[in-house]
């Protein structure tokens, strides 16, 4: 008999299961699958953002030493169908065809417009080269307030407009009403730069077909197995009975996994045009191109506030670049962010419009916060300006106006209803560990001094929702599936289990968080416990991964399956013990009768004796396995205190960070060693789009940043030690109490950096500087305030 | 076609390969060696980093013939009699990989570092690691595990 656990495994930072294979090199990563007979995929991509397709003839290609195939859009267009967009978020919403791969006209750079297969990947890369396309260039449209002009170029001509949506939303007072009765009124724009996700593993994609019963299996680096799976049987017509779907070992996702690739598409008719094994890997440059961004948009922001700092209502115009295409949820990003501008805070109106614009870039898509970094920037850059225009200290006009403790559960101006938090506990806590006051009384002393370098310290308080999650809520938001999260719980004969999730993890613990789950409900070693995921054969149900909802809701189904096993060993113990289901006690994996503690069953041995099945009670099916899929009534809403100390060399325009500080409540914790490895990824991002990461264009449309020598991805040097703690009050949406942590730094650093930036040059002269802010950005807004200062002196 | 004699992880391979065949596709493509992963293609990211002859390099940026003749090892070599490497158990312990992609690289690349420094700094471990791009972990889990690995107090 396995000796039962004790310890609960909940709340324990267990080192990570998953780590044996990485740290060994025993991995699965989707380029590692070699098959025989497998052929290379290479795509040929648009050289120019946007041009017509006069000519392409790929038959030189077909003649290179070990090409099997080429084709163009036009040989593939029959039987593929356009990629899927599953957020199309109004009535009206224009949706243009979006073919795999063009065929008459290309809109980005990097568009494909011819695929060549081959024996090996140097061959089909080579004979990419003997491709011949002519094009007529066609004017790119880059500029967002441009292209919404009546004469712009149109990204889609047969649309008519370059218009994809406008989305608003208007709750509490009329936002005119209160801006009349407002003793002060900021108006700020604020840009969010475009990022390229750059998770660490390029996309792949392996197709291996079964010819004779028409079924593929489908490998890929995607955080979305069984989205995939579904859209690629809608795109390719392929029944998706026929299909299988396995994500391997994923080497990061970060929301650019999120998507239905039309590489994905390729890969799958070409294998099913070919009959044999294809593969297709991105190279990083590729990928530069290919793989969605994130961010992209204008936000005007203004907002309205009595003489003592109370807030009235705010105003939020957004234009938020499409890029070319809708991807799968490409129109919902701003729409995640439109509730979360109010953030924290209590307010009379609020009045958010969003318009989708398309542009011969890149398709932009979820990145990491998705919509609520965007939010949560914008909203905590006007707070700082407001504090200043108030003469307040930024800390205590977020005090006047955030959510007090005793006032949850509480119902946002935007119509989320927060469950619990408590912003006092976490903003003491941060503070405390910041040392605000003393690194204050630095600062002015600097001032004072008039230091070359000075202090600034930047403040941001956030919250987010999380836990995608309540389906009648996405279908009011016209997203079309559901957020249901599904998991089951197979007690094998031998009393080891093996835990089914419908997530889809790629770097998030999911195998050991859900191993702790497990172990305290039912009560056996962590170690026993096995986590299937990733497959649609193995783990046919799922919704997948992104949106810090896996722990949330793919969790919270692990627990409640779990719950349901015990439930159905009580029915068997009790048969066995010859005790009545009330009279049993279930502690630590031993069902014993109240009273006479040596008649006990463990849970093993209920397992073995359910499959062994001889003496069970009457009308019991044998197993005491359960599936649960589980759709909370709510999001979760994570929140916390990041502050941020900077110094500023007014002379070379270089940040360095001094201090990071940041205080998060994720609700109840499960592996407090992994929140704490998932808050330093996501700040260390959040930081990375304040001072270093954007996607450039030129004028035609060119990424320019165009490979990692070009595009800054900080290492270990740029990068600072945070400190981070925690405050905990348990969500009330799921029975972990957990609220998600994924995305959390992300969403709140930012504005703290940059916050902190403008701070330590505000009495200088300088309000703003541009993301990211580089030691150029930072020298060039020093250099206009100088200049506007001597031009009123 | 040219032939190349190759030690890697302890066993020599024979081989004809094509003098533009870079080292890390040699390893993966044709060895089936595949703990060294590809995560870019201009030599900046550092996942493919291995040790070739004592040196440690980024085999996306060294051809498979410039190997002949040489010992490579990988991640894949580092254990030995089925126990970890200090590192590998450092990294495990202190939380230093999350979707471990960029690990093999960083493992090996640190391993140089305690070779020629075994009682690194905080600011001399980021240093040594600056070739290496992570983007789950923040780096400050990889720093720590690498001062640890050397044998040096880490607070948590």
């Amino acid at each position: 008999m396995t000796d039962q656990v004790v310890e609960p495994e909940v709340g324990r930072s267990r080192p990570r299961k998953e780590d044996a294979r990485l740290v060994t090199g025993q991995t699965n990563w989707t380029d590692n699958i070699n098959v025989n007979g497998l052929l290379h995929l290479a795509i040929l991509r648009s050289p120019m953002a946007h041009a017509r397709i006069d000519r392409i003839d790929v038959a030189p290609a077909r003649e290179r030493p070990g090409v099997v195939a080429a084709f163009t859009g036009q040989d593939l267009a029959e039987g593929l169908g356009s990629l899927p967009c599953a957020w199309p978020v109004t009535e009206d919403i224009v949706l243009p065809d979006h073919p795999p791969i063009a065929v008459d006209e290309v809109r980005y750079a990097g568009d494909p417009v011819a695929v060549v297969v081959a024996r090996d990947r140097y061959a089909a890369a080579d004979a990419l080269e003997a491709v011949e396309v002519d094009y007529t260039p066609l004017p790119p449209v880059l500029d967002l307030e441009a292209a919404l002009a009546e004469d712009a170029p149109l990204v889609h001509s047969d649309q008519g407009t370059n218009r994809c949506y406008v989305w608003p939303l208007a709750t509490g007072e009329s936002y005119a009403t209160v801006r009349e009765r407002a003793d002060v009124v900021l108006k700020r724009r604020y840009l969010q730069q475009r990022l390229i996700p750059n998770a660490m593993e390029p996309r792949a994609v392996v197709v291996t077909p079964l010819a004779a019963s028409g079924e593929y299996t489908v490998y890929s680096a995607t955080q979305i197995p069984h989205i995939l799976r579904i859209m690629l049987a809608v795109v390719t017509g392929i029944p998706e009975q026929k299909l299988r779907v396995i994500a391997p070992d994923v080497g990061g996702g970060f929301g650019s996994k999120l998507q239905v690739y039309g590489e994905e598409a390729l890969a799958l008719t070409v294998a099913r045009r070919l009959g044999r094994p294809v593969k297709w890997t991105e190279s990083r440059s590729e990928g530069y191109l290919a793989t969605h961004h994130g961010r992209g948009m204008i936000q005007d922001i203004e907002i309205a506030a009595t003489r003592e700092g109370r807030l009235l209502g705010l105003k939020v115009d957004l234009l938020a670049d499409m890029g070319a295409y809708l991807m799968l949820v490409t129109p919902g990003i701003p729409i995640l962010g439109a509730f979360m501008y109010p953030a924290i805070y209590k307010m009379d109106a609020y009045d958010f419009t969003c318009t989708g614009v398309f542009t011969t870039r890149t398709p932009t898509d979820a990145y990491r916060g998705a919509g609520r970094p965007e939010a949560t920037y914008a909203i905590e850059r006007i707070m700082d300006e407001l504090a200043v225009e108030l003469d307040l200290d930024p800390i205590e006009l977020r005090r006047l106006n955030w959510i007090r403790h005793e006032e949850f559960p509480y119902t946002s101006i935007a119509g989320l209803t927060y469950d619990s938090g408590n912003y006092e506990a976490a903003t003491d806590k941060a503070l405390a560990l910041f040392g605000y006051d003393k690194l204050r009384a630095e600062q002015a002393d600097r001032n004072r001094r008039g230091d070359s370098v000075r202090l600034g310290i930047g403040v941001s308080t956030y919250t987010e929702m999380c836990g995608l999650a309540p389906s009648r809520v996405l279908r009011d938001l016209r997203y079309a599936a559901g957020g249901w999260e599904a998991a089951s719980i197979r007690m094998l004969p031998t009393g080891k289990v093996e835990v089914v999730t419908g997530t889809s993890p790629h770097g998030q613990g999911h195998v050991t968080c859900w191993s702790q789950i497990a172990a305290d409900v039912l009560g056996v070693p962590f170690e026993d416990i096995e986590v299937v995921h990733g497959d649609t054969r193995a783990a046919p149900q799922g919704m997948d991964t992104y949106g810090s909802r896996s722990l949330v809701v793919g969790g919270a189904a692990v627990h409640h399956a779990a719950r349901k096993v015990v439930e159905k060993a009580r029915k068997v113990a009790a048969h066995l013990l010859e005790a009545s289901e009330h009279d049993l006690e279930f502690t630590h994996g031993v069902f014993s009768v109240k009273g006479s503690p040596e008649a006990r069953k463990t849970i093993q041995e209920v397992a073995f004796e359910t499959f062994s099945s001889h003496d069970l009670p009457d009308g019991m099916e044998p197993t005491i396995n359960a599936e649960h899929l589980v759709d909370p009534d709510n999001f979760s809403y994570p929140h916390g205190t990041h502050l941020c100390a900077v110094e500023v060399d007014t002379e070379t325009g270089r940040t360095t960070i001094r201090s990071y500080v940041c205080v998060d409540d994720v609700g109840s914790v499960i592996n407090p060693v992994i929140v704490e490895g998932q808050v330093h990824g996501g700040v260390a991002q959040g930081i990375a789009q304040a001072l270093y990461e954007e996607a450039v264009y030129d004028d035609e449309g060119n990424l320019v940043s165009g490979t990692m020598a070009d595009y800054f991805v900080p290492s270990a040097v740029d990068l600072p030690e945070f400190v981070t703690d925690r405050t905990e009050t348990p969500a009330t949406s799921n029975p972990l109490g957990s609220k998600g942590v994924g995305e959390s730094g992300t969403i709140a650093s930012t504005p703290a950096v940059v916050n902190a930036i403008v701070d330590a040059l505000r009495p200088l002269g300088v309000t703003e500087v541009r993301m990211p802010c580089t030691p150029q950005r930072v020298w060039e807004a020093l250099r206009s305030a100088r200049s506007s200062e001597e031009a009123s002196a | 076609m040219t032939r190349i004699s190759v030690k890697v992880d302890g066993t020599t391979y024979e081989d004809e390969v094509e003098p533009r065949l870079l080292l890390v596709h040699y390893l993966r493509d044709h060895l089936g060696l595949t703990g060294t992963p590809i995560g870019c293609d201009t030599s900046n990211c550092g996942a493919c980093t291995v040790d070739l002859d004592g040196e440690t390099v980024k085999s996306c940026s060294v051809l498979a013939v410039q190997a002949d003749g040489s010992e490579v090892t990988t991640i894949q070599g580092l254990a030995h009699d089925g126990e970890w490497h200090a590192l590998q158990k450092a990294f495990h312990e202190r939380h230093a990989l999350q979707c471990g992609y960029c690990t093999p690289g960083m493992i090996m690349a640190a391993r140089d570092l305690l070779r020629e420094n075994p009682a690194p700094g905080p600011q001399e471990v980021r240093e040594a690691l600056e070739g290496n791009l992570c983007r789950c972990t923040g780096y400050q889990n990889i720093v720590r595990a690498v001062l640890a690995a050397s044998g040096q107090e880490v607070s948590s």
